[in-house]
C-alpha cells in the first residue's frame, strides 16, 4: 500500500504524518509513506486545503488532522 | 465510505441535553466574571480597583476570561456553521463568474467558508487552475483573514454591535474594491506560470458532504482548541500590554501622537501594522486598550485590519505563487484601501 501525506511541511502535516506512521505500525500494514511537498502535486490530487492523506492514489481526508482511531479505520479496509 | 461513517458517537437526546449544559455553564460564567474579579482582587486580595496596580491587575485576569469565553462560543458556533460549506463548494460557485459580481460573491463566500490562512497557496493554485478569475481569487483571500470569526467575536464582545458592523462592512468593501482592482490590473504576468500549467486531477472529495450533527460538533469543540492553542500566547501578551496600558500609560501619551489630531495617524498606523505578525486575538486586547485611552475607533480598526490582514508569514508564502511585483501590489492595494477606511470612520465617527 502506498501512502502519500500532502502538506507543505506545516504543523499540521507534520501532525498527519506522525498518526498516519502511527496507525500503520499499530496495524502492522506493509505501507510506504511519501511526503508531498509540491504544490503543484498538491492540488493535481484536487486538494486545496492542506493537510491531506492520500492512500494508493486515492484521496481519503483533506483538510483536518484526524485522530490515530481514525486514520486507521481509514486503512484498515485495505489491510483485510 | 467516508469518515464522517466511522465517527459516531452518543444519542441524540444526550448530544441535545450535553450542548445546552454547555450553553447554560457558558452563560453563568459570562455573568459571574465581573464580580468575581472584583470579589478576588478588590475584597480577597484588597487593592484599590481604581489604584493603577488594582485597575491592571483586574484588567488582565477579567479581560482574559471574558476573551476566551467569547471565543470559545463564537469559534464553536462559527465552525458548527460553516461545516455545511467548503473550499470545494466555493470554488465550484466562483467558477465561470465574472468580476464585479464575483468579486462581491468571492468576499462573501470567504467569510463563511472554513478556510486557514495556511491553505492560502494551495487554494490559489486550486482557483485559478480551474478557471476563476485571478481578482476574484484575490477577494477571496483577502476576504478570509479579514473578516475572520475571531475579530468579530472579540470586536463584539469588547465594542458591541456598531464597530463590529463597521468592520464586517469595511472589510467586504476592501476585498472586493482590492480583488477587482488587482483584476483589472491583467497581473497574470505576475504569477508563476506552474499555476496556469496544474492540471487538476484527482476525483474532487467535498469534506462537508455526509457530515452527522456529532460530527460537526466535534468538528466545533476541536476547532475551538485548535485555534485556543494556536493563540494563546498571542492573546496573553495583548491582555498584557493592554493592562500596562490601562494602568500606567499617561492619560494623553497616546492621544497626543496618534489622536484625532494627528493627520497622519491612520497611515502611520497601518505602515506599523503590516510587518506586526499577530492575529486579531492579540491585537484586540491592545485596540481595547487604546480606545480607552482616547484614539479614534478608525484609527484603531485600520491599525488592526493591517495586522490581520497582511502578514509577512503569509507573504512569504504567496511568494510561491505570485511575482515580487504582485506581491508588492497586493500589499499597496489592500494597505490603501485599510487607510481609506480608516479615515473614512475617523470622519464619520469623530473618534
Amino acid at each position: 500500500m502506498n501512502i502519500k501525506i500532502l502538506g507543505p511541511g506545516c504543523a499540521n502535516c507534520v501532525n498527519l504524518e506522525r498518526v498516519t506512521r502511527e496507525a500503520v505500525t499499530t496495524l502492522d500494514l506493509d505501507a510506504h509513506i511519501e511526503k508531498v511537498t509540491d504544490y503543484a502535486a498538491i492540488v493535481g490530487y484536487g486538494v486545496m486545503r492542506t493537510p491531506a492523506l492520500v492512500v494508493d492514489e486515492q484521496v481519503v481526508l483533506s483538510g483536518r488532522v484526524p485522530t490515530a482511531a481514525q486514520v486507521r479505520e481509514l486503512l484498515a479496509p485495505a489491510s483485510v | 465510505m467516508s469518515l464522517a461513517e466511522h465517527v459516531r458517537a452518543g444519542t441524540p437526546t444526550r448530544r441535545w441535553v450535553g450542548l445546552s449544559t454547555a450553553a447554560l455553564l457558558w452563560i453563568a460564567l459570562y455573568a459571574v466574571n465581573r464580580p468575581f474579579w472584583d470579589w478576588l482582587v478588590g475584597d480577597v486580595i484588597g487593592l484599590d480597583l481604581a489604584s493603577r496596580l488594582g485597575s491592571g491587575v483586574h484588567f488582565f485576569f477579567f479581560d482574559t476570561v471574558k476573551i476566551a469565553l467569547l471565543l470559545i462560543g463564537i469559534i464553536f458556533g462559527v465552525t458548527v456553521l460553516r461545516s455545511f460549506m467548503s473550499v470545494e463548494r466555493t470554488r465550484a460557485l466562483l467558477g465561470g463568474r465574472r468580476e464585479g459580481a464575483g468579486n462581491v460573491m468571492a468576499a462573501g463566500l470567504g467569510v463563511v467558508t472554513p478556510f486557514c490562512s495556511c491553505s492560502a497557496v494551495p487554494a490559489f493554485i486550486g482557483f485559478v487552475a480551474a478557471g476563476v478569475p485571478v481578482g476574484v481569487t484575490m477577494s477571496f483571500l483577502i476576504a478570509s483573514p479579514l473578516v475572520n470569526e475571531v475579530a468579530i467575536a472579540l470586536l463584539f464582545g469588547l465594542f458591541g454591535l456598531g464597530p463590529t458592523l463597521m468592520y464586517v462592512g469595511a472589510g467586504l468593501v476592501i476585498a472586493v474594491v482590492a480583488g477587482f482592482v488587482l483584476g483589472k490590473l491583467k497581473v497574470e504576468r505576475w504569477i508563476e506560470p506552474f499555476v496556469f500549467e496544474t492540471r487538476l486531477g484527482g476525483q474532487l472529495i467535498d469534506p462537508s458532504a455526509g457530515l452527522t450533527w456529532d460530527d460537526r460538533i466535534q468538528m466545533g469543540v476541536e476547532e475551538v482548541l485548535t485555534i485556543l492553542r494556536k493563540i494563546w500566547p498571542y492573546l496573553l501578551v495583548g491582555i498584557g500590554l493592554g493592562a500596562v496600558i490601562h494602568g500606567w500609560a499617561p492619560e494623553d501619551f497616546f492621544t497626543r501622537y496618534a489622536g484625532a489630531g494627528n493627520p497622519f495617524a491612520v497611515l502611520l498606523a497601518v505602515l506599523i501594522g503590516i510587518p506586526l505578525y499577530s492575529n486579531a486575538a492579540g491585537v484586540l486586547p491592545l485596540v481595547e486598550a487604546l480606545h480607552d485611552k482616547g484614539l479614534p475607533m478608525g484609527t484603531l480598526l485600520a491599525f488592526m485590519m493591517a495586522v490581520v490582514a497582511l502578514s509577512l508569514p503569509e507573504l512569504i508564502l504567496l511568494r510561491r505563487v505570485l511575482k515580487p511585483q504582485l506581491i508588492a501590489l497586493f500589499v499597496g492595494v489592500v494597505g490603501a484601501g485599510i487607510v481609506a477606511v480608516g479615515y473614512l470612520f475617523n470622519a464619520v465617527v469623530g473618534g
